[in-house]
């Protein structure tokens, strides 16, 4: 694997023996012992993840606030420094031109973490959006690295290797402080289901915070994890991923999203589209579903409900913890129901399958 | 690794595609190797034929799934299908765990054992599988 990127954490997570993929041009870790034992340990323990290929955008100046306003769906105003939201960038067809979090580190100052895939479109679809708008955007993913310390016990494992007081930060909110002499954002944010944190910190500082954190959580079981168990763990938990379950063809309406999206706000790119979606109801809606039959379903097979083919399998894996075949697709509106029966096609045989009521797994409260 | 888990037991032969096959009298076992499950990672499925099929040398057996991947799997050798490893319906693991034993997947009543003969011996499947590292 030559010309790919390397996170600063390259060596450390080679020297721990992790097997290696191109992930978005990105020489990135799939696992580290086993996808199945990694989930597990988050879902019961913790799970530290190399996340730095994601990108990050900052936008500041006085228009900075009207600028989100414009692009995404929901309502970046309701933010208050310190503050944390999911949202989306939005064509002016009211689809996904990303999902990203918004942050808003001061009054008009925000950072946005983008798929690594689309951070280069981002960052030019928000500089051509504010071209005339007293706000300034760049391109800041050279400046981060960014851990995930998942699970149950990351609070507790975050907790000692820095002053910050953890148990403080509530969901969906961080605090700038240093974990092991580095300054970084301790975010209470994550990808997997469980209760975690996002860490965003300078990339010269990545790796001993990576060897701390190990280190610190070693008691508990903590388990580096790859790209492996987070696609599995995001899986069950219904989180969405860009370039299967979410792109430029869908509005959130029909991502089964419209939790971010805040009429309430004014207008929006795509607002009148998502009104009107709104008012007379989406055509097809994004659908989670069990296999009965016997068989994995995969990202594109064919999926049929009603005896009709209605598109094909946007995600699908066997499930770790639930120790389940699941899978999202879309499926027109009216046959989007709890309990429809399904078929996907695998290998040229129609197994069966049933929808089910999303997330497939959430974390007791 | 444990000797039951080497890589290369000289008692069979390997096709380039990482199946073994040992043969009992005039039955053929077919499995994978340590190397393949390793590749492959958790098998969470695996698909096999019916019994009673027959199988031509090179036709697509069955399939493996680990989480991320779907693998086909390809006959060694021609013959029929006698026994299937029913237990792996319920414990695909074991492909992992011990690929040369419990893991087998199929076992089939060789009908040319020349073709046995021309796949390769432990030796050239640990070349085979060192140089394509």
């Amino acid at each position: 694997m030559t010309g790919l990127r390397k996170t600063p954490l390259n060596d450390a997570i080679r020297r721990l023996g992790a097997r290696l993929v191109d992930f978005a041009g990105w020489e990135m870790p799939v696992q580290f012992q086993s996808v199945i034992e990694e989930h597990l340990a988050v879902r019961a323990r913790a799970g530290l993840f190399d996340v730095s290929h994601m990108g990050e955008i900052e936008i500041t100046g006085t228009e900075a606030l009207a600028l989100l306003q414009h692009l995404t769906p929901n309502d970046v105003a309701s933010l208050a420094p310190g503050q944390a939201q999911y949202s989306a960038l939005l064509t002016p067809q009211a689809t996904f031109v990303d999902d990203v979090l918004i942050y808003r580190l001061e009054p008009e100052r925000f950072l946005l973490c983008v798929n690594s895939s689309n951070t280069a479109k981002d960052f030019s679809y928000v500089r051509a959006s504010a071209a005339r708008l007293r706000a300034d955007v760049a391109d800041v993913s050279d400046a981060y690295a960014q851990l995930a310390l998942q699970g149950p016990l990351a609070g507790a494992i975050l907790a000692r290797v820095t002053g910050a007081e953890v148990g403080a930060i509530r969901s969906y909110h961080f605090v700038e402080a240093e974990v092991a002499g580095a300054r970084a954002i301790l975010s209470r944010t994550g990808y997997t289901g469980e209760d975690g944190f996002e860490i965003y910190l300078p990339p010269g500082r990545a790796e001993t915070v990576w060897n701390v954190l190990l280190e610190a959580g070693k008691g508990e079981g903590i388990a580096p994890c790859g790209l492996g168990a987070r696609d599995t763990l995001r899986l069950e938990a219904r989180l969405p991923l860009y370039g299967n379950d979410i792109d430029e063809t869908v509005t959130p309406l029909e991502a089964g999203l419209g939790f971010m999206v805040k009429f309430a706000k004014g207008e929006f790119l795509g607002s009148a589209i998502l009104r009107e979606q709104h008012e007379r109801g989406v055509t097809k809606r994004l659908i989670g579903f069990e296999m009965t039959g016997r068989g994995i379903a995969r990202h594109g097979y064919p999926l049929r409900v009603e005896g009709r083919e209605s598109g094909s399998v946007t995600s699908g894996s066997y499930a770790p913890f639930l120790k389940k075949n699941i899978g999202l697709g879309y499926a027109p509106a009216g046959s989007a129901r709890i309990g429809q029966r399904i078929e996907v096609v695998i290998r040229d045989a129609a197994v069966p399958g049933i929808i089910v009521k999303t997330p497939f797994y959430k974390r007791r409260a | 690794m444990s000797e039951k888990r080497q890589g290369y037991p000289s008692d069979r032969k390997y096709t380039r595609e990482h199946e073994w096959v040992r043969l009992e009298g005039g039955v053929g076992i077919i499995g994978i190797t340590e190397y393949a499950q390793s590749e492959l990672g958790d098998v969470v499925f695996v698909d096999l034929p019916e019994k009673g099929r027959a199988l031509a040398a090179g036709e697509e057996l069955g399939t493996i799934e680990s989480v991320k991947a779907v693998s086909e799997i390809y006959a060694p050798v021609s013959g029929e299908v006698v026994e299937v490893n029913e237990a792996l319906r319920d414990h695909p693991e074991k492909v992992n765990g011990d690929p040369y034993g419990d893991g087998w997947l199929v076992k089939v009543r060789v009908g040319d054992r020349p073709e046995v003969d021309g796949l390769l011996s432990s030796e050239a499947y640990r070349s085979h599988v060192e140089e394509g590292e």
